[in-house]
């Protein structure tokens, strides 16, 4: 009576159609129904709401745990069409956590040995959706017998749910492993069909278990007419002709043979697949296939077009030149009006990437970003950037163009790639030093350009090119102009940060400037004073403990109004030593500076900082306010003495200009030297020495250098090497062996420290070797190594030639990326078991099945026993099937000569590796397929051992 | 795995069919499909209008245009296809072969056409049953099992007699 008003799911669905209260209200009010009605008593109302719920479920997402009880009750009903819905429920809604899985082990095990074969299609379908661990292990020797099923239609699906079977249960595979290679061949197309999906899904994740039985898949691969059956075969063996090369041997023509002969796609694609993975050293299949490729790639069909991108990518690793012979496709393919296509063609043009074409094919893919939309033009940069710095720039040997190339990616609309582009900017700017003249002018050019601080996304840009210029500043050809850009107004737009780092630059700039200046002046009077310190200074001998002389410092501090000092000590205390002046970048500026800097023109400059940097002051952000008040401070000290000087000539004024001059030589000698990189593990590898408490004193030193600064440059990251020892001094975390309190002090111990490790240390001496003279003689051996380049590329007549030898490019050991462990793939526990029924050995016992039968498998010999053990455990009636099956190839081949092995109990370990002997012994006398199968058990692990592996097609 | 989902979708990107063979739960659901619905049918959408423009120019060309049926999404591909009104969306692995699985769709809907004769989105909106019955029978644990729509639609045909 009740279900004559219950609304069938059509009716749901017709009504969902025509609602117009809206759809969620519609579809809850339906489900308050539902709810109502599987409470129900009548079956067939419970089992109409199910069928509801579950459609609701599976198309609007609406949770029907609360009914799982129902769905139990419901496949207990007699009537099909109940336990059809209730067994659908539950293939959809069931996971592994559902509590009532308990509930339905009996029920299924009925239907499974139903005699209706519907309901026994419906158990099998739902086990292989939700079986878990339990289910598997209770149910095994239900499917066990289906295996054998007479009905094809039931005993495929058998076969089908042992996936999800030894998934949950691996020890399932002792039981049913043998019948599931008898079904593979069955006579029945449908059953072979099923078993060749079932190991094609098994050796995809653990290949070399299923190397013994490639005769059974050889003969389907030769036989087998069905192109689907091919297909999964072709993928195994593209896994198993790797692992074994005389497999692979006899595998290449019947694959080739499948080429020349199908005019399925899909079998000939599969074809391809399996040579270019698993057969790629056969260079004559690599041939034919590749013909095949270009013929894919020139296709209309835009389907075809991508998978033979997809398939060369595959292969270029190895085969280059079958990219390089379709390289017009691949490049044309660039403007696909398919973005996955262009974006295959992408990832085949990075491959092709080489030393010798490198700026070749940048600059088509540069042209391309131009043209492309947003996404594919970051897709174009971002492979640019990543391949060209692979391995500290491996492929780059003309700096000077990449570094221009790096500003003009800067310049494509689209460019969102400002992060990546400063951070290789600053990179090659450590590294290299041939290339620094040419990465000023770039970043001058980019500085100058007003429409860039409106781009966000070139901030970043931005802010190395700021960087770069003030580091660097001695190659800048106008450094007024650059002052002006750096001051320009519209920085304003951009992060304060990154303001911070302009402020600073302008500060080096003007330091050079006014270094030049008193240089040209030609003020020998001032300069005479230092000449002693300065000599000192480039004495490479005394270099270390010079540039570290704080007393040096001191002498300067005292004479000099002490506010004036704290503001430039703090700002500089990084790199506030002058190792080694750099002499060449100081004639090169000077030279080309013959007539820069007029008393005017600094006077101007002076004037126009001031002018632009005064606003700083009342910046909120401190780095700013910080670095513009450094500024203005050193423009206050030195304007007065520094420039009315020359009109009136005094002798009282003279020493303060010496004074003045020495702080502009000190403070340019400080910014002046030169950032190294730094490896990423310098640090960790600084051993730490006996007796020191790194914990301990840090809470005192904060209240000694509560007021010490952070050294402003090390918001890029970078160190100095001066850095490296003097951080003891100006950051109170470091690893010097005492606390810091008086300087030279501190110094002596770092020298100290520095003798000991000196290996940790970049020392003066090594850094001539980092940046070496261009002529130096002691590179004989890498400009020799780029003549040969040089050479090399002549002769390919790819490029002209490089005008210049790759520029030395500085490595650290840390730029390597650690080479990651690589260890063996854990053998699951899955293909462990599988392996010990496939060959009956034991020498790989898993630990599910130590749990489950560590007794039994301690004694067992041989496959024989084994199944007898297992069977004995498991199978109930089952036993006396498998005990009367003695023709099984593995029970027969393990029945000969296994009669020593009866004869030693209880001797695991021995066994193992007494296995392993005997069968290395006699495999030089055995020809047999199942003999050679049965060798094949032990090398799996002896394999390093034994050279000697089964030809197993014989 | 192989398959790890079949989808049927409307053009208003409604799903008329969702078959999982790895367990997702309903919040996984309800995240995934919309986001690779939205992924495909914006990808056909981009061709019809590509094919229209083309077609003032060359009625030829347009064949060229089309786009390829193979979207890459997380750590898996999507392999789609259109008939009528209907998407066929199925998940698969990346070794999975492609033109497999789009003549598997064309199976399915060639197996449907059979069982529904010419069949349409009202018939899968009716039918769901039948149809997840004959996905069942040609896929189980996200493999291929049967290809040949006789055996495919046996057990169904079987069962419309039972009742």
């Amino acid at each position: 009576m009740e279900n004559l008003f219950q609304r069938t799911l059509e009716d749901l669905i017709k009504g969902l159609r025509l609602q117009l209260i809206g759809e969620s209200a519609f579809l809850s009010k339906a489900l308050d129904e539902i709810r109502r009605e599987i409470k129900s008593t009548d079956a067939d109302t419970k089992a109409n709401a199910l069928h509801k719920l579950t459609y609701l479920s599976s198309l609007h997402f609406y949770n029907m745990s609360f009914a799982a009880f129902h769905v139990v009750e419901l496949l207990s009903s007699t009537r099909f069409s109940h336990k059809k819905i209730a067994y659908h429920a539950a293939a959809h809604s069931f996971s592994d956590d559902t509590p009532v899985l308990v509930l339905i082990t009996n029920q299924l095990r009925k239907d499974l040995t139903s005699t209706n074969e519907l309901e026994v299609s419906l158990a099998l379908e739902c086990l292989s959706r939700i079986a878990t661990i339990d289910l598997a292990r209770d149910l095994t020797p239900e499917i066990f017998t289906l295996l054998g099923s007479g009905k094809v239609f039931v005993r495929k699906k058998a076969i089908g749910v042992l996936l999800r079977v030894f998934d949950k249960y691996p020890d399932a595979v002792r039981v049913c492993f043998k019948r599931l290679v008898e079904n593979l061949e069955s006579p029945d197309s449908q059953i072979v069909s099923v078993a060749v999906g079932v190991f094609c899904e098994l050796a995809l994740r653990e290949p070399r278990s299923y190397l013994p039985m490639a005769p059974e898949f050889y003969k389907i691969l030769v036989d087998s007419k069905n192109n689907w059956v091919l297909i999964k075969v072709l993928k195994i063996f593209a896994k198993l002709a790797p692992l074994e090369p005389r497999l692979a041997k006899r595998v290449v023509e019947p694959v080739c043979e499948h080429i020349r002969r199908t005019g399925a796609k899909s079998l000939l694609f599969e074809c391809i697949r399996t040579v270019m993975t698993g057969l790629s050293d056969y260079e004559s299949a690599v041939k034919v296939v590749v013909v095949k490729i270009r013929e894919m790639l020139v296709d209309d069909d835009p389907n075809l077009k991508y998978l033979a991108l997809q398939a060369l990518s595959v292969v270029a690793p190895k085969h280059l030149w079958a990219v390089l012979e379709n390289k017009e496709v691949v490049i044309k393919s660039l403007s696909d009006v398919d973005t996955n296509i262009r974006l295959e063609s992408l990832r085949l043009v990075m491959a092709m990437l080489s030393e010798n074409n490198v700026a070749e094919i940048c600059r088509v893919l540069v042209n391309y970003a131009l043209k492309s939309d947003s996404e594919f033009c970051n897709e174009i940069l971002d492979s640019i950037l990543s391949t060209c710095c692979s391995n500290v720039y491996e492929i780059i040997i003309d700096f000077d163009w990449y570094v221009s190339l790096l500003g003009e990616m800067a310049r494509i609309p689209h460019c969102q790639k400002g992060e990546e582009i400063e951070k290789q900017l600053i990179d090659i700017g450590m590294r290299v030093k041939e290339v620094r003249p040419e990465l000023v002018r770039v970043s001058r050019d980019l500085l100058i350009d007003p429409a860039l601080p409106g781009n966000p996304f070139l901030h970043r840009i931005l802010s190395a090119a700021a960087w770069l210029s003030g580091q660097y500043v001695e190659f800048l050809i106008n450094p007024f102009e650059l002052m002006e850009a750096l001051l320009q107004p519209r920085t304003i737009l951009l992060a304060p940060f990154i303001r911070a780092i302009y402020v600073q630059s302008a500060l080096k700039v003007l330091v050079f400037c006014l270094n030049s200046y008193l240089l040209q002046r030609g003020n020998t009077a001032s300069f005479s004073t230092f000449d002693g310190l300065v000599l000192e200074r480039d004495d490479p001998e005394s270099s270390i403990l010079a540039s570290c002389d704080a007393p040096v410092h001191c002498i300067q501090d005292e004479g000099f109004n002490p506010r004036v000092l704290n503001q430039s000590f703090e700002g500089l205390s990084v790199e506030y030593d002058g190792e080694e002046t750099s002499t060449l970048g100081q004639t090169s500026a000077l030279s080309s500076l013959k007539d820069g800097f007029t008393r005017e023109s600094i006077i101007n400059l002076l004037n126009r900082v001031e002018l632009a940097v005064t606003p700083l002051t009342g910046s909120y952000d401190v780095e700013i306010l910080e670095r513009a008040r450094n500024i203005l401070c050193f423009i206050e000290l030195i304007r007065q003495e520094l420039l009315d000087s020359p009109v009136h000539k005094d002798e009282s004024l003279e020493s303060e200009e010496a004074q003045v001059s020495q702080i502009i030589k000190v403070m340019h000698d400080a910014f002046s030297s030169d950032l190294g990189p730094v490896s990423v593990s310098a640090q960790e590898r600084v051993p730490v020495p006996d007796g020191l408490m790194l914990a301990e004193n840090l809470e005192d030193l904060e209240k000694i250098f509560g007021d010490v600064q952070l050294p402003s440059l090390s918001s890029f990251s970078l160190g100095s090497p001066q850095y490296e020892e003097r951080a003891g001094f100006s950051i109170p975390i470091h690893e010097s062996k005492e606390e810091p309190a008086p300087s030279n002090e501190s110094t002596s111990l770092l020298a100290e420290h520095r003798k000991q490790h000196g290996l940790y240390y970049l020392s003066s001496a090594k850094k001539e070797d980092n940046y070496p003279p261009a002529n130096d003689p002691k590179l004989q051996v890498d400009t020799n190594d780029d003549d040969e380049d040089l050479v090399k590329l002549l002769v390919s007549k790819k490029k002209p030639c490089h005008a210049k030898p790759r520029p030395v490019v500085v490595k650290l050991d840390g730029d390597q990326a650690p080479i990651a462990a690589n260890p063996r793939p854990k053998e699951d526990v899955l293909s462990g078991t599988v392996q010990n029924v496939l060959l009956g050995s034991d020498t790989n016992p898993t630990s599910s099945q130590s749990k489950v039968s560590t007794k039994s498998s301690s004694k067992r010999k041989g496959k024989e026993k084994l199944n007898v053990d297992s069977a004995k455990e498991n199978l109930g009636d089952v036993e006396k099937h498998d005990l009367g099956n003695p023709s099984s190839r593995n029970s027969k081949h393990h029945s000969h000569g296994k009669g020593r092995r009866h004869g030693s109990p209880g001797k695991k370990g021995d066994e193992r590796e007494e296995n392993g002997q005997k069968v290395k012994q006699k495999s030089s006398h055995r020809h047999s397929k199942h003999q050679a199968r049965q060798r094949a058990e032990v090398p799996l692990n002896v394999v390093a051992q034994t050279p000697v592996v089964p030809d197993f097609l014989l | 795995m192989g398959i790890r989902f079949i989808l049927m979708v409307n053009k208003q990107g409604q799903t008329r069919l969702a078959q999982y063979y790895e367990y997702l739960t309903l919040e996984e659901r309800r995240a995934l499909e919309p986001e690779i619905v939205r992924k495909c049918l914006a990808r056909t959408e981009q061709q019809i209008l590509c094919k229209a423009v083309i077609h003032v120019y060359d009625a030829d060309v347009y064949l060229y245009m089309e786009q390829c049926s193979f979207v890459e999404h997380r750590n898996y591909k999507i392999v789609y296809r259109r008939y009528a009104s209907l998407f066929f969306l199925v998940g698969v692995d990346n070794d999975e072969n492609e033109l497999a699985i789009l003549e598997f769709i064309h199976l399915l809907v060639e197996t449907m056409d059979r069982h529904f004769g010419n069949v349409c989105e009202l018939d899968i909106m009716f039918h769901l049953e039948k149809a997840h019955f004959m996905l069942e029978e040609m896929v189980m644990n996200g493999c291929i099992v049967e290809t040949n729509k006789s055996s495919i639609l046996a057990p169904i045909q079987l069962m419309d007699k039972m009742n």
